[in-house]
Formats: C-alpha cells, sequence, structure tokens
C-alpha cells in the first residue's frame, strides 16, 4: 500500500472513531439493552477495522461495516457469556437464539445513518444525574465523542486507570440500577443536565490550557463545542442550549490571543486579530437564534455578555454599562457571587475604580476565590491604593491553582512595587 | 424490577394535626391517593411509617461475637428514616418518578434496586 493510500485508511479509521462509533454504540444499546456489551463490541470492531483496513481498503460505508462487525462482536459475546445472555434473553428475546439476522438496519445501508433519537438517549444516559458528575463528563466523552480512556485521562491531567475505573463505576450502576436510555417526557430538565456536562467540560479545557501544559492530542473545549452543536441538532427546541453554544463558541474564538511567548494574556490586552471571525459570526448567529425563541435564561445571558465582547474591535469601543445591565439580569437568576464579582469588575470599567471597588467588596463569601483578590488588588491599584493592592494581589497569588495566573499576578505587582 | 425507596426526612418538621382536624384529613388525602395511585398501576408492594427515632433502639454486632444494645439513631443527623416504600418500577426513572410524587415536603429520599429478596412464594431470585 502506498503512502497516501495508507493515509486515507488512517483519516477514515479517525473519521470512524470519532463520528460513526457513538451511533453505533447508541444503536446496539437500545437493540441489546446493555451498555457495556455495546461498548465492548464496537471497541472490538473498531480494532478489526484497524488491522482489515489496512490490507484491504476501506469499505464503500463505513458507518454500515462498523455497524454490522460491531453487532456480529455482540452477539459472538452474547453466546459466550452465560450471564449476559440470560440478561439479553429478558431484552431481546431474539437475539439470544442462533438464528439472527446480522443485517444492518435499513437506514444505515441507505447510507442516511443518523440515528438522532438514539444518540440522544445515549447522551442522556450519559448525563444521567444519577452518575456522579466526573463520571458524565467521562462517560460521555468515551461514548458519545468516541474517545480513547487514555485521551480523556490525559486531558483531565488525572492516571488512566482513574479514568478507567470512573467509566467502569458508573457502567456498573448503569446496570444495576437499571438506569434506562429513554426519552423522558420532561426533556428540559435532562438537557440542563448534559449542558452541565458540557459547561464543566469547557470549564476544565480552558482552565488546563496553557503553553506550558503538555500537548494534548484531545482538546476539552473544541469537544465541548463538538458536543453542543450536537446537542442542539438533537434537540433544537431549547434555548438555553443555543444559549451555552453561543457562549462556548465566542469564548473559544479567542484562544489563540489568550497566550502569548507562553503568557497568559488579559482580554483588554488581546490582539483581536488573532481572534476566530467565523466561529464569532457563528456564535452571533446562535445567540440570535437562542434570542428569538423568548426562554431566556443563564447561559443566554452569558453569551450575550461574550458577543458583546467579542463584537468589539478594540476594548474601548466594548459597552460597558449594557454589560453591567446584563450582569444585573444575570444575578437575578442566578444569584452566585461570581457572577456579582464579574459585575463588579464591568461596573469598574463603567463607572470608575471606586464605584467598582465599592461594588466587590458589597461581595460575601469569596474569601477563598483567588479571583475575588486578583479583582479586588487591579480595582485598588487603578485607584491608586498601591499598598491595598499588593496586599490583595499576593493573596490572589497564594489562593491560585493556576501556574499561567500566578505569573500574570506576579508581573502585576512587580510593576506595583 | 424492585427498589426500596427510604424516606428520610426532619421529624421536628412533621405536622402534628389532631385526628379528625381538616388539615389531618388533607395531608391522609394525600398519602391515600398516593398509595392508590402506586396500587391501581401495579407497583405497590410494600410500605411503612416508621415510628419516631426517639423508639429506635440499635444493636450493633462486632467481629468475634460481641453485641451491644443502645438508645436511639446511632448518628445525630439532620434528617431521619421516617418510612418506606417497596415498588416494582421498570427501570430507574419509573422509580424516581414515583419517589418525586411521595408527599413529604422536604426530605432526601434514596432510592436502592433490592438486590436479593425471598418472595412470599419461596422463590429467592431477585426481580
Amino acid at each position: 500500500m502506498t503512502n497516501g493510500a495508507a493515509d486515507e485508511v488512517d483519516c477514515a479509521l479517525h473519521h470512524l472513531a470519532r463520528e460513526d462509533a457513538g451511533r453505533v454504540v447508541a444503536l446496539l444499546t437500545r437493540r441489546f439493552g446493555d451498555l457495556d456489551l455495546a461498548d465492548d463490541s464496537v471497541q472490538d470492531a473498531l480494532i478489526e477495522a484497524t488491522q482489515v483496513w489496512r490490507v484491504k481498503g476501506t469499505p464503500s460505508n463505513p458507518a454500515a461495516w462498523l455497524h454490522q462487525v460491531a453487532r456480529r462482536k455482540a452477539i459472538d459475546r452474547l453466546r459466550r457469556d452465560d450471564v449476559r445472555r440470560r440478561r439479553i434473553a429478558a431484552n431481546a428475546p431474539d437475539l439470544a437464539e442462533p438464528s439472527t439476522d446480522v443485517r444492518a438496519p435499513s437506514l444505515i445501508e441507505d447510507g442516511g445513518f443518523d440515528p438522532g433519537d438514539e444518540r440522544l438517549r445515549l447522551l442522556l444516559l450519559c448525563c444521567h444525574p444519577a452518575l456522579e458528575l466526573d463520571a458524565q463528563v467521562a462517560l460521555t466523552l468515551r461514548l458519545v465523542s468516541g474517545l480513547k480512556t487514555e485521551e480523556i485521562a490525559s486531558a483531565f491531567l488525572v492516571p488512566t486507570p482513574t479514568l478507567a475505573q470512573r467509566i467502569s463505576r458508573a457502567k456498573r450502576k448503569i446496570r444495576s440500577a437499571n438506569i434506562p436510555m429513554s426519552l423522558p417526557t420532561s426533556l428540559d430538565d435532562r438537557l440542563g443536565a448534559v449542558r452541565t456536562v458540557v459547561y464543566l467540560m469547557f470549564n476544565e479545557g480552558y482552565l488546563t490550557r496553557s503553553p506550558t501544559a503538555p500537548a494534548q492530542s484531545v482538546d476539552l473545549c473544541d469537544e465541548a463545542v463538538r458536543l453542543m452543536r450536537l446537542v442542539v441538532r438533537l434537540a433544537p427546541e431549547h434555548a438555553e442550549s443555543h444559549g451555552l453554544l453561543a457562549l462556548v463558541l465566542l469564548t473559544n474564538a479567542r484562544r489563540d490571543a489568550r497566550f502569548v511567548d507562553g503568557r497568559l494574556v488579559l482580554l483588554d490586552d488581546q490582539d483581536r486579530s488573532l481572534w476566530k471571525y467565523d466561529e464569532i459570526v457563528a456564535g452571533n448567529a446562535s445567540v440570535r437564534t437562542a434570542m428569538a425563541m423568548m426562554q431566556p435564561g443563564p447561559f443566554q445571558l452569558q453569551s450575550v455578555i461574550a458577543s458583546h465582547h467579542s463584537n468589539a474591535r478594540n476594548p474601548a469601543e466594548t459597552d460597558w454599562s449594557k454589560i453591567v445591565e446584563l450582569y444585573d439580569q444575570l444575578w437575578s437568576m442566578t444569584a452566585s457571587p461570581i457572577v456579582a464579582l464579574n459585575r463588579a469588575a464591568a461596573v469598574a470599567m463603567a463607572n470608575g475604580p471606586r464605584l467598582g471597588l465599592a461594588a466587590v467588596d458589597a461581595i460575601e463569601g469569596l474569601d477563598d476565590y483567588h479571583l475575588f483578590h486578583a479583582t479586588r488588588g487591579e480595582l485598588l491599584a487603578r485607584a491608586g491604593d498601591h499598598e491595598a493592592a499588593i496586599a490583595a494581589l499576593k493573596r490572589a497569588t497564594e489562593a491560585s491553582p493556576n501556574e499561567s495566573e500566578r505569573l500574570l499576578l506576579a508581573e502585576r505587582l512587580a510593576r506595583l512595587t | 424490577m424492585h427498589y426500596m425507596i427510604l424516606l428520610y426526612s426532619d421529624e421536628t418538621q412533621v405536622p402534628d394535626f389532631a385526628p379528625g382536624s381538616p388539615e389531618f384529613e388533607a395531608m391522609m388525602g394525600e398519602w391515600m391517593s398516593f398509595n392508590q395511585s402506586l396500587i391501581d398501576a401495579g407497583q405497590f408492594i410494600e410500605g411503612s411509617a416508621l415510628a419516631p427515632t426517639e423508639a429506635a433502639t440499635v444493636v450493633t454486632k462486632s467481629f468475634g461475637g460481641s453485641t451491644a444494645v443502645t438508645d436511639g439513631p446511632y448518628a445525630e443527623t439532620k434528617e431521619q428514616l421516617g418510612g418506606f416504600y417497596l415498588v416494582e418500577a421498570s427501570d430507574l426513572d419509573a422509580a424516581i418518578e414515583i419517589a418525586n410524587r411521595v408527599p413529604i415536603p422536604a426530605g432526601s429520599f434514596e432510592i436502592r434496586p433490592v438486590g436479593f429478596r425471598p418472595s412470599a412464594d419461596g422463590d429467592p431470585r431477585p426481580a
């Protein structure tokens, strides 16, 4: 095989794992009523694809190939495993017998391969509130996004066995508590859980992303965007989902400007020509889609705030009074002290550091939060109170969990002393 | 599938309505219609309200055979086990739906799949 052909096979294998595996897991889980079996069988089939395709080339319909082979693997496993077989006999009696047909459902063979409802069911199952939140995130990346356990572990900076255990514990609970793969009547609550998972994933990626961190084969921010696009495609009638998609798009669009020469750069100092304008345009479109639905919510408000930042050509063009108003609305919905802190920073930009400081000092419950002290320190410095600013920035440095932020704080301190 | 729903709530917050009072009748009415809905749906297996924890006794058994009998629940907790339902539900979501409808205004309702339950007809397999 030539190099070009080998590359083509690798590319097809990658696409198979990332785009088709999740769909096939969803279909097989539905068919066999056994998530673990579906996952194991799809993994077996992916390994077989790696071996067979390199020799025989890529099949004409890779997704249908995967479904057919994974299904056969599942049936093989079933016949080998008596316990499983009994369980399946209850869920899908026709499959427990040797005379099973192994043809793919016509929808796959026709090439119209988009079992939307099945994928939504699988996503809701992975994000079921009865599972631990960390496990929901891991399971979603594993089964819906088609990532390898090692890839997820390295993205979260945890050892692979820890992550593998998290996933298998969640699978055990799904089985022992009989968590169903169904579409609930009130989809809204359950989609809220999905959004929490995506938001958590994005934040984790955003915070751990740094030029000094080891190169990641998987970027959690990109994964969050990808998942959120899937969520709005599968369940388009929910404004908050469009709001979260807009928020992650607009925030992620600024990624290349966040670090220069290995150093963190704050929003106002970023080189805006490095922002990804196609992503900002897509984010703006999602904001508009959400707004048109007239179901206000916190993610939508945050996305509107993000769009004010992302659409300003320079910091001076930012409409800070409007942003203060938006934070007021967000505060009335969430009563979160973090929102109050962001609002205070916007007040300082709109009305000067003294009024911003007054707003910061009115916040309770953030004494251990490094950005509370960092914001306070910055505003004190701008108000000319250098001594208090230094004390606050030192506290921020001590409390900061993040190397890039500590570096930035140290530089700020150096300029004050 | 069988699920045990353990009802925890703050027993000091349980209303103390006099039997026969309109408040008492309204409260009992809510419980009766909840129970009836479980029975009608074929989900009811068993259920009880427990006497308050002041009537509780704990038997503590240790490796080596020593046992001790002490008063009350073994830990001071904000919420106490006040009752339970044993239900037949198709899956966890169905059990959650039942737990959501329990007419206790505030509390924590723990749902546990039943692992092993010798049934009335002597069949020891879990359902």
